[in-house]
């Protein structure tokens, strides 16, 4: 089966692989597609889909189809991330699977709404009170906008937790051939539950620290309890202090680079060459633009490598400290004003590797040209 | 502190409400009511919004969803959507109502059926006695300590107003609240009872309110009491399930774009079409994409067009290559085709730009507007030739002559995605525009 399908297109034939059952959403460009896929995609296999008053009930009616036991997705932008923040917060301290698509645009506010931007990297990561991890992976085709969305769910039932799929405008509304043959469909993983003849549920109870909790849905064979508020094993409100902190060490603990890699093998793309000193690092829409910049370079003879980061949150340290091994100059190109950069400048020695920081807020797609000037620059 | 005794589904323990709070005389109203209808504990689920009321869940032996302020409402939602036994109550206070006003609203007029109960305080109770939005006229609260001056709102008008199905309103000192609660909770669709009550922390002190004011309130504004308001209406998930879910399933034919053709195609190739609205400038090119990948090749496609889309222009992007594309930007296209003076004007820069080895197809109308250029120039009158068909046939006509002329694929390629990917009627108009295309690239050749 060939098709000539868009980004959006593709995240909504995803969802539906993945056996989403609950849609949420309210319109803005460039995510509205996905809202017109999923309302039109989901009644027909006996979901739900419903446009919301509002980005916040949008999520809320998520959140709450989610503890219900529906595997549950919802789509938008920049500025409904904004909407979202409050609820992605309930929905990490209610430890709720939850799908969040988030298709930027060039921010802030308003920003250029029907324009390409990166600006949310950092956002979406730290968009909530409190600051504890969520999951986001980040797709560079159409193909792997399908293939990402089934593993966004896997994770996000996994691990009980918000789970980011990071599109943009230009990858989620541009026509590409898409040979489906050649599309990797990973295999859809469930929550955990609770077995029905369980005497007793404690919601929130865990072993190890970085364990997640067995699941129970309302309207299951247990009563369920879900709270907003720092609370024990059973959801009750806790004032304990040393409680509170084993509590909050589980939300911090339980999502980990190495954990997540076991069930998103995709976390980096790595495409080394011999006796390279230079190295392309970016993500999303940009990591082609670096993909044809490195093919350039290595056509005029440079040496260079070049990683794509998939796994944007929990950030793939050891991939990326396999992937500077001898490097001494890194290319970050991005579509905004310096935002993964700080993750790497955080995790290399700056005294041994020279950042080369690209920001472009133009709301065009970087040329590749950009970026295979500053490889040619040194080699 | 009041201690609860014979309930059913309450625990048989001390409450922790200020003494003389309503919230501790309203839950055990709800627990009868509960009983009354004989709620199976695991099939019913309290969702606490937000202050002093967010603390009743814990004393009850029913499944119980504690979320963020004034968002009880879109959770309850949820759990109602997904699983539509069961049985939703929102216990929220009237500061809920204020922050969760477009929710309420929402609800109402979707006719869901949740059940709300508002238990009405006139201020915000656990944060220090600050102001809501059923404060009184002229109350007295920490934020409105000279009195006043907005004016409170009435929730059951809220549901009336937008035809929402059940709306009651009552006081703390209703004999009759058990049996109100029962009802709101037995119908279905969306219902509110709105309790008016004491906050004897804050409210009742500031205000010296006893049970005599508070009846008079409700004479000076006017707010009924009792069944404010009741409609049979369908359902919100009832009626999803009889318009959506059970709509009819048409057999979508799966069409794949295999190749078919040859292709004569160099380099990486990019075109633009620059029109306007009306000229079916998008879906054209979707057409003219997937005959690029009948005939093999790698074919991306984006558009631009303003907000207000039925106005302005219309530009579509599309780039071919024998390998996978990865750079979707076009800074020197090979191709551009001009055929609205709307799309001219969004794409004068690119034009003046190209260089001798590009080419604008352009309208025999639009000619005089161009830039300088270095571009080949070739003139066609593709408009009045799309005339006389169908005007909304220009797009595809005039990638039928560009194909004819740059023979990149065969123009019997767009032939057959037409025929595979439009519905019929518009497939033999868009059949006919192709066939005109070509034949002014026979006729019509005018090369600068």
């Amino acid at each position: 089966m060939i098709e000539f399908l868009d980004g959006n297109e593709a995240i909504v034939k995803g969802a539906i692989d993945a056996g989403c059952e609950f849609f949420a959403g309210y319109p803005i460009t460039p995510a509205t597609p996905i809202l017109l896929g999923m309302m039109q995609e989901l009644p027909k296999v006996g979901g739900v889909a419903i446009q919301a008053e509002d980005e916040i009930a949008s999520i809320g009616f998520c959140i709450g189809a989610s503890m219900a036991g529906k595997k549950a997705m919802t789509a938008t932008s920049g500025p409904g991330i904004s909407l979202y923040s409050e609820n992605i917060g309930l929905a990490i301290m209610g430890e709720t699977p939850l799908v969040i698509v988030d298709v930027q645009r060039q921010g802030p506010a308003t920003g250029s709404a029907t324009k390409d931007g990166q600006g949310d990297i950092q956002f979406i990561r730290w968009g909530t009170s409190g600051g504890y991890p969520i999951i986001a992976i980040s797709p560079t085709t159409v193909e792997e906008c399908y293939t990402f969305t089934i593993y966004a769910f896997n994770l996000a039932e996994i691990f009980r937790t918000p789970t980011f799929l990071v599109s943009s405008k230009e990858l989620s509304m541009t026509r590409q051939r898409v040979d489906w043959s050649k599309v990797e469909k990973p295999e859809v993983i469930g929550r955990k539950y609770l077995p029905e003849n369980a005497s007793e549920y404690k919601p929130y109870y865990f072993e190890k620290v970085d364990d997640v909790p067995l699941f129970s849905p309302f309207g299951g064979k247990h009563i369920v309890r879900y709270t907003t508020s720092t609370h024990d094993e059973y959801g009750n409100l806790l004032t304990n202090p040393e409680k509170i902190q084993i509590m909050m060490e589980h939300l911090d603990k339980k999502i980990s680079e190495d954990k997540v890699k076991k069930f998103f093998p995709h976390a980096v793309k790595f495409d080394p060459q011999d006796g390279a000193e230079i190295l392309v690092i970016s993500y999303g829409i940009t990591a082609r633009s670096a993909i044809e910049a490195v093919e350039l370079a290595r056509e005029r003879g440079a040496k260079v490598s070049n990683l794509i980061i998939n796994l944007l949150w929990p950030v793939p340290e050891s991939e990326i400290m396999k992937a500077i091994k001898g490097i001494r100059k890194i290319i970050f190109p991005e579509m905004n004003n310096g935002q993964y950069v700080l993750e790497i400048e955080r995790i290399v020695d700056k005294s041994k590797v020279e950042i080369v920081r690209i920001n472009q807020m133009d709301t065009t797609l970087i040329n590749p040209k950009k970026i295979l000037n500053e490889i040619l620059k040194t080699s | 502190m009041v201690l609860v005794k014979n309930a059913v589904y309450m625990k048989e323990v001390e409450l922790p409400f200020c003494p003389g709070c309503g919230h501790s005389q309203i839950l055990p109203q709800l627990d009868k009511a509960m009983a009354k209808l004989n709620l199976d504990p695991q099939k019913t689920v309290l969702v606490t919004d937000i202050g002093c009321v967010g603390l009743s869940d814990q004393y009850f032996n029913v499944n119980a969803f504690h979320g963020l302020h004034g968002r009880s409402i879109t959770y309850a939602c949820g759990l109602k959507m997904a699983n539509p036994e069961l049985t939703v109550i929102v216990l929220m206070g009237d500061g809920g109502l204020g922050i969760g006003g477009a929710h309420f609203i929402n609800a109402a007029r979707r006719n869901i059926d949740i059940t709300v109960i508002i238990f009405n305080n006139f201020n915000f109770g656990m944060t220090g006695g600050e102001h809501s939005v059923t404060t009184p006229f002229g109350g007295k609260t920490a934020t409105t300590y000279l009195g006043n001056i907005e004016y409170p709102l009435d929730a059951c008008s809220l549901v009336k107003a937008v035809n929402g199905g059940f709306a009651a309103r009552t006081t703390v000192f209703d004999k009759n609240l058990s049996d109100l609660i029962a009802e709101a909770i037995s119908f279905k669709g969306f219902s509110v009872v709105d309790v008016w009550e004491y906050c004897t922390a804050y409210y009742v002190p500031r205000n010296e309110l006893n049970k005599e004011k508070m009846l008079k309130l409700l004479e000076t504004y006017g707010f009924e009491t009792g069944i404010v308001h009741k409609v049979e209406r369908k359902e919100y998930i009832e009626a999803y399930k009889e318009t959506y879910l059970n709509q009819p399933q048409k057999q979508l034919k799966q069409i794949s774009l295999e190749t078919e053709f040859e292709n004569n195609l160099v380099k990486k190739t990019g075109i633009i079409i620059a029109g306007a609205a009306g000229q079916k400038v998008k879906s054209s090119a979707t057409v003219f994409g997937s005959s690029a990948i009948l005939s093999g090749l790698y074919a991306t496609q984006k558009d631009d067009y303003p907000i207000t889309i039925m106005t302005g222009h219309s530009v579509s992007e599309i780039i071919l290559d024998k390998k996978e594309i990865n750079y979707t930007g076009i800074d020197n296209p090979d191709y551009i085709i001009v055929i609205a003076p709307e799309g001219l004007a969004k794409v004068k820069k690119l034009i003046e730009k190209m260089d001798e080895g590009s080419t604008i197809l352009i309208d025999e109308q639009l000619k005089q507007l161009l830039p300088e250029t270095k571009a080949k120039i070739e003139v066609y009158p593709f408009k009045k030739s799309a005339n006389a068909i169908d005007r909304f046939s220009i797009t595809i006509l005039s990638l039928a002559t560009f194909l004819a002329r740059t023979n990149l694929f065969p123009v019997d390629a767009l032939r057959k995605a037409v025929s595979l990917t439009q519905k019929k009627g518009i497939a033999e108009i868009n059949l006919k525009a192709i066939d005109a295309g070509v034949k002014l690239v026979e006729e019509f050749v005018s090369v600068k």
